[in-house]
């Protein structure tokens, strides 16, 4: 960046893009896209309703339960998969066929198994999340640096040292970027584990206003959760970034 | 020297990497309270010797023994000093050099204390709340000298500790490495491919062969420890030492 050009900040795109939003709503092609100025209006009438602040709270729920399991099954089993060759071998081709695979397409399956209801979606977030964040804690555990485990080794550390005083700080860089990838995935888990469920939280929500063309507040909606997901991860990269700072000697 | 002068002991030592062989029939002593250099051609096996010494690699035959007992592992009277420092980035001077003790379980205070003590001692003061990425290459160093010298090890035991530095930081680490050891009286083995940097600091130094690496030959420098730095690099017995161990070492070459 040149200093006699002045820096165009971030928020001058989103400007742009809600003008000309508001200019398309305006002009009236279609009824699926109400001016960006409606939606606002309809959102806050939204957002404050009793019906939004169960349906969040019903959603909120599944996503911290569902992400909750994700780690606690995850990051073992990352670590387990990059300290133990044959544990690798053996679990490893099914952790990455499921990471890469449309995990939506389970979502029927599981209704049909668990039953219509909270504990589908709370599955469906784990399925969501749980392999991506295995997978990144594998490739940070093995990672670390060789000479860190032979230090540790020469100074007389027993394994659980090894693993709670050197393993885990060397591998928090990449379990947390699994961790940002896992909360973007658990967000999509939740809608999606809802939408197709659909009688419950915002996926109940977002089925309502779309079947009885309420563009509106299905706009307003979905401008929540976008923000809602972004926010998250955005707080986990600023995370990431410290860490980073910490670990850049490595 | 006699047996009973020596510290650390290896007998018949043979290393294998798969088909590769990388030391063959290393005998040899080390004297308590001496610096022993091990020096060769790079890839003569001298940080496998090392690693070996230190509990890290199993031979694939032959023994070490320190004390008079045999070596099956790391042991608290032989610390380590490795090339790429081994720091842990994400914790501070202070706890990288109590690193030793804090997994020994001493209490918070008592390692921190003795910590502190070393840092001083290797010239780190101020820096105890600093992260190893906020230091230089020699300063790194320092610290990892401070965590050996911290868990109060009779062996030290050094993996070309000081070839990440730059010549001058080098030089200067050196210098401070003697005055140090004089204080100490630490047996130390030293892994090096610098001739004037075995020549310097040794009081016996080990030639090793290329590849698979075998005890070339035994070099006492014979250098008066009592004269400054200066003055040993400009002595006679220096000068010759580190001209004769070039032309021993030459053939190893192409």
């Amino acid at each position: 960046m040149t200093p006699d050009r002045p820096k165009i900040p971030a928020t001058f795109s989103l400007l742009i893009w809600f003008l000309l939003w508001e200019a398309v709503g305006r002009a009236g092609w279609s009824s699926i896209v109400p001016p960006v100025s409606h939606v606002l209006i309809a959102g806050v009438e939204v957002f404050s309703s009793q019906k939004f602040l169960a349906a969040t709270r019903i959603t909120l729920e599944a996503f911290a339960l569902g992400m909750a399991c994700a780690i606690a099954v995850g990051v073992p089993l990352g670590v387990l998969m990059g300290r133990v060759e044959s544990a690798s071998r053996i679990l490893g081709l099914w952790v990455n066929v499921f990471v890469s695979a449309p995990i939506s397409a389970l979502v029927p399956i599981l209704m049909a198994v668990i039953g219509i209801g909270q504990p589908t979606v709370v599955v469906t977030v784990f399925l969501f999340a749980v392999f991506v964040i295995a997978l990144d804690t594998q490739v940070g555990v093995r990672g670390v640096n060789p000479s860190l485990l032979e230090m540790a080794a020469c100074f007389g550390a027993r394994p659980h040292q090894v693993y709670a005083k050197v393993l885990i700080w060397s591998a928090l860089p990449e379990m947390l970027a699994g961790l940002r990838l896992g909360v973007i995935r658990g967000v999509k888990g939740v809608v999606i584990g809802q939408l197709l469920v659909s009688i419950i939280g915002v996926g109940e929500l977002f089925e309502l206003y779309s079947r009885n063309f309420l563009m509106e507040e299905f706009w307003a909606l979905v401008i929540a959760v976008f923000l809602f997901a972004f926010a998250l991860s955005e707080v986990i990269a600023r995370l990431e970034r410290r860490v980073e700072y910490y670990a850049s000697t490595r | 020297m006699a047996d009973s002068d020596a510290i650390v002991e290896v007998r018949g030592i043979r290393k294998l990497y798969g088909e590769v062989e990388a030391l063959r029939d290393v005998s040899l002593v080390f004297p308590r309270g001496k610096l022993t250099t091990l020096l060769g051609p790079s890839g003569c096996g001298k940080t496998t010797l090392l690693k070996i010494i230190a509990g890290l690699l199993p031979p694939s035959a032959g023994e070490v023994y320190v004390n008079g007992r045999k070596v099956t592992g790391p042991g608290p009277e032989r610390a380590f000093v490795f090339q790429d420092f081994a720091l842990l980035p994400w914790a501070t001077v202070l706890r990288n050099v109590a690193f030793g003790l804090e997994l020994r379980g001493l209490p918070e205070r008592e390692r921190h204390e003795a910590a502190r003590r070393y840092i001083d001692e290797v010239g780190l003061a101020g820096f105890e709340a600093a992260y190893p990425h906020q230091l230089s290459g020699g300063m790194r160093q320092r610290v990892g000298l401070a965590r050996a010298l911290a868990v109060h090890a009779d062996i030290l035991l050094m993996d070309e500790p000081f070839s990440a530095v730059d010549e001058q930081t080098r030089r200067k680490f050196q210098e401070d490495l003697l005055s140090l050891l004089s204080i100490e009286r630490k047996t130390v083995i030293f892994v090096t491919h610098s001739i004037e940097e075995a020549v310097y600091l040794s009081d016996q130094i080990v030639l090793l062969s290329r590849r698979p690496g075998t005890v070339s030959r035994l070099v006492s420098a014979g250098i008066a420890r009592d004269k400054g730095p200066d003055e040993i690099r400009r002595d006679k017995n220096y000068l010759d030492a580190v001209d004769d161990i070039w032309h021993a070492l030459k053939r190893y070459l192409v």
